[in-house]
């Protein structure tokens, strides 16, 4: 890859095909299916977003703003009430209407093997009240469900009824009323779309630049390169951080940047009196857990160089963090500042624990799933190793890796989140395990705090954004102060395109045909 | 004949049972899919009740029984992934695997076999070196980065041709080609190049070797004294000797390359089957992968055969089932 790079740095300018109102953008994942309400999984939310709409939308730094429906109110504690918007259609002519949202939601728990109903379960009533207004009763009061209804993609009732997985795929089925309609799907290749010429968002002008989107689904990252440079794609997503110094130098193109919602940490076990893999330097497995002593939490967090591993490992495509979610995000508790690097009080806090001659542990992460995983963990094992901790990196594919998590085997892992809310980063992460209450589903380092569990309901059950949000960043910074968790980075996500296009950049890393734009 | 094809269908279905023994207690072992495709804002009770909607919380056995018995009716069961039958997927995927196989092995013999001809009649002339020379870097350079030098030369520098994708089909009796347009082979150029390069140096090498045994054997200059034209010398007495390894050899490779064809269909982003095999493994899709290697085993069993049968063609000594 770094050959290629020399290499291609030393290529010849040449004149890129000037071609009319056609946008071709390579992707890095693979799009498995059409169906909205089939697997919650990037690459497929992202094509949906340009079909179908939902009720809420989120903006560029990921905050909640008004979709098809133009406002939305809590009536009681446990009723929301969503008003539509007037005179959006769908791309078959029909209007939309209460019916369809209605449809939409009890589908998400229809599609078998869909993974939407998440988004949809706490609704136990639900009433149309004309044909543009709908309430939704939950249980308990639950704040959330604005955000929940921003994954349930609304899909015309006429069209999608009786209509399978098969039917989205091939287009029948794939009415939506977003800035694009279908075109054409051809699996592990492309998807095509055409511009919505009566969007409701384009407000009398275009819903984009381009009357023509084709989407290549180009994973291997050399490639993808190639494919921009000579002029096959006028866009793509997903720039390796090792290319960037590269395009920066072509005149040709420019990139885009911006603070993903993804937050590269480690967790520690905290739970057990013996955790796997942790053993004094001669061997010997460690009679007790260090980790559940947050002196030793702390070292750990002291010892790694944030700021070395984003400018040098990361070429500056991160940021680090003090927060589980990034700074744009809900519930970001701006007043925590990142861990500073300081080896000598690492050492001096392990000597107060006990360990003064440190210990050594095995380090696991993935090396396929984020952006430099590998190499980061080769980094923090060394930084480590500076305050007398061993680590040894165990690197897996993400495949092996997330089973094993799942089932207690790592002591020390890096783990990668991204959210649109600090609460609910915090909900899946650090709050006690409780499915009933849905709470820690990822909490694999086994952390409890009451304090923070309950300031979590409390958020959760609190209508009042301003409210919620305040409850969420004392929850954070409670966590964060016990380390919960080592928070790394987050990292900033990049697009590259050939000029004069230019691309609004987004916190949750979707790729929006519609955001390309020619000044 | 017919029972020695009859036994080698036997056979295979003894590979078969043997292989989805394996790929079952194989993927089982990495561990839940649903680990990999979870929804991250899912709870416990939503994620357990996916894994019990896919069957995934019963005993290993228990599933494998289930899924033999779907399979003797033909139900290999659907992609966790793709939300389609495993079966449909990968026969869509496949005529873009089979015609960049074809089109690389057609390559490789086509070329390789002339080539190595020459290089075994002529091996002191500067072409029979310079024939060896590039076989040898066709071996040893690894298809990964030739991939990419192709790319990096012919579309990124000279722009001649696409770097990825597969391009417009046409439809040949139903089934998608790219070689009836121009855009399409266009497209087909340098994944075939990229693919045809290591077994085009094989072809080379074997018949190369074949034919400098061949040139001193006694028959050879019996036909010689006989007074025979060069070219028939050559192209009959010579050539089907040398065939009989290339064949062999050509069949297995034709196998592996259509099966595993991996490398080059991810560099290309050529939306075939070895594609959809390895992103099927990233996510522990375990439909797909038992239905692909199945489909793969029967392959193997077909193409072995058709050398079986070829052999008996080119080599007369060679007499089908009347082994024992």
């Amino acid at each position: 890859m770094r050959l290629v790079r020399i290499l291609v740095a030393g290529s010849l300018l040449w004149t890129l095909p000037v071609r009319g109102a056609d946008l071709r953008i390579g992707l890095a994942a693979d799009v498995t299916s059409m169906d909205p309400h089939f697997l919650s999984i990037a690459p497929n939310i992202n094509i949906a977003w340009h079909v179908f709409d939902a009720l809420t939308h989120v903006d560029e730094d990921a905050r909640l703003v008004p979709g098809l429906a133009v406002s939305w109110r809590a009536v009681d504690a446990t009723t929301w009430e969503f008003r539509l918007r007037r005179g959006v259609r769908f791309h078959d002519g029909t209007e939309l209407t209460a019916e369809d949202v209605l449809f939409s939601i009890e589908r998400t728990s229809q599609v078998p093997g869909g993974q939407f109903r998440t988004f949809t379960q706490r609704i136990l009533g639900k009433e149309i009240v004309d044909a543009h207004t709908l309430r939704f009763k939950t249980a308990t009061p639950y704040a959330m469900l604005p955000y929940d209804l921003n994954s349930v993609f609304v899909v015309s009732k006429k069209a999608a009824a009786r209509s399978g997985a098969e039917d989205f795929d091939s287009g029948k089925a794939m009415i939506g009323t977003g800035p694009f309609r279908f075109v054409r799907f051809a699996r592990g290749d492309r998807v095509e779309l055409a511009r919505n010429d009566s969007y409701w968002g384009a407000q009398g002008g275009k819903s984009a630049a381009w009357e023509k989107v084709i989407f290549r689904i180009v994973p291997t990252d050399p490639a993808r390169l190639a494919g921009l440079l000579s002029g096959e794609f006028d866009a793509i997503e997903q720039v390796p951080t090792a290319d960037l110094a590269r395009i920066r130098r072509d005149a040709r193109m420019q990139i885009a940047q911006k603070v993903s919602w993804r937050t590269i940490f480690f967790y520690l076990d905290q739970y057990r009196d013996r955790a796997p893999g942790l053993a004094d330097k001669a061997g010997r497995p460690l009679e007790r857990n260090p980790f559940r002593d947050l002196r030793v939490r702390r070292a750990l967090s002291k010892a790694l160089n944030r700021q070395a591993i984003a400018e040098r490992l990361m070429d500056r495509a991160a940021i680090p963090a003090s927060n589980l979610v990034s700074p744009p995000v809900f519930g970001h508790a701006q007043d925590l500042a990142p861990e500073l690097y300081d080896p000598d009080g690492a050492k001096r806090l392990l000597a107060e624990a006990g360990y003064p001659e440190g210990f050594a542990m095995t380090l696991s992460a993935t090396n396929n799933r984020y952006v430099n995983d590998e190499q980061i963990a080769q980094a923090a094992a060394q930084m480590l190793a500076r305050v007398g901790v061993r680590a040894r990196v165990e690197a897996l594919p993400v495949n092996a890796y997330l089973p094993k998590g799942r089932k207690g085997e790592f002591a020390f892992a890096m783990f990668g989140w991204g959210s649109f809310s600090g609460d609910l980063a915090l909900r899946a992460l650090v709050a006690t395990a409780n499915a009933d209450k849905g709470f820690g589903t990822f909490n694999w380092s086994g952390y409890s705090n009451p304090r923070v569990d309950e300031l979590l309901e409390r958020a959760f059950s609190s209508v009042d954004e301003r409210k919620r949000e305040a409850l969420a960043r004392d929850a954070m910074r409670l966590a964060m102060r016990d380390y919960a968790v080592i928070p790394l980075h987050h990292q900033v996500t990049t697009w590259a395109m050939r000029k004069p296009i230019a691309y609004a950049p987004r916190t949750d890393e979707f790729t929006f045909a519609h955001h390309f734009r020619v000044p | 004949m017919i029972s020695h094809i009859v036994r080698r269908v036997l056979q295979s279905f003894a590979v078969l049972a043997a292989m989805s023994v394996l790929v079952f207690a194989g993927v089982y072992a990495v561990g839940s899919p649903m680990d990999i495709l979870v929804n991250p804002q899912a709870d416990q009770n939503e994620i357990a009740r996916a894994t019990a909607a896919l069957g995934l919380d019963r005993p290993l056995p228990e599933q494998y029984f289930i899924f033999i018995g779907r399979a003797l009716t033909g139900d290999l069961g659907k992609s966790f992934a793709f939300n389609v039958p495993a079966i449909g997927l990968i026969l869509e995927r496949m005529p873009a695997t089979l015609e960049l196989a074809t089109a690389a092995m057609l390559i490789a013999v086509l070329l390789g076999i002339p080539l190595g001809l020459w290089a075994g009649l002529k091996p002191r002339s500067g072409a029979g070196k310079a024939i060896m020379a590039v076989s040898i870097l066709g071996f040893s350079l690894p298809t990964f980065w030739v991939g990419l030098m192709l790319i990096l030369v012919f579309s990124v520098w000279l722009g001649w041709l696409p770097t990825s994708g597969r391009g417009p089909t046409a439809n040949l009796l139903g089934v998608p080609v790219s070689f009836l347009t121009l855009e399409g082979l266009r497209h087909l150029v340098l994944p075939t190049a990229n693919l045809a390069l290591f077994n085009l140096s094989l072809v080379i090498r074997l018949t190369r070797s074949g034919t400098r045994e061949a040139i001193g054997q006694d028959y050879v200059r019996f036909a010689r004294a006989k007074g025979l034209t060069e070219t028939r010398v050559v192209g009959v007495h010579v050539l089907r000797n040398v065939l009989v390894p290339v064949v062999t050899v050509a069949g297995v490779e034709f196998g592996s390359v259509i099966a595993f064809a991996v490398v080059t269909e991810s560099i290309f982003a050529w939306p075939g089957m070895g594609k959809l095999l390895i992103d099927s493994i990233n996510v522990l899709d375990r439909p797909v992968i038992v239905a692909y290697l199945c489909i793969v085993v029967a392959l193997f069993v077909a193409i072995n055969l058709a050398v079986d049968l070829a052999y008996s063609w080119i080599d007369p000594r060679v007499r089908l089932g009347e082994a024992r």
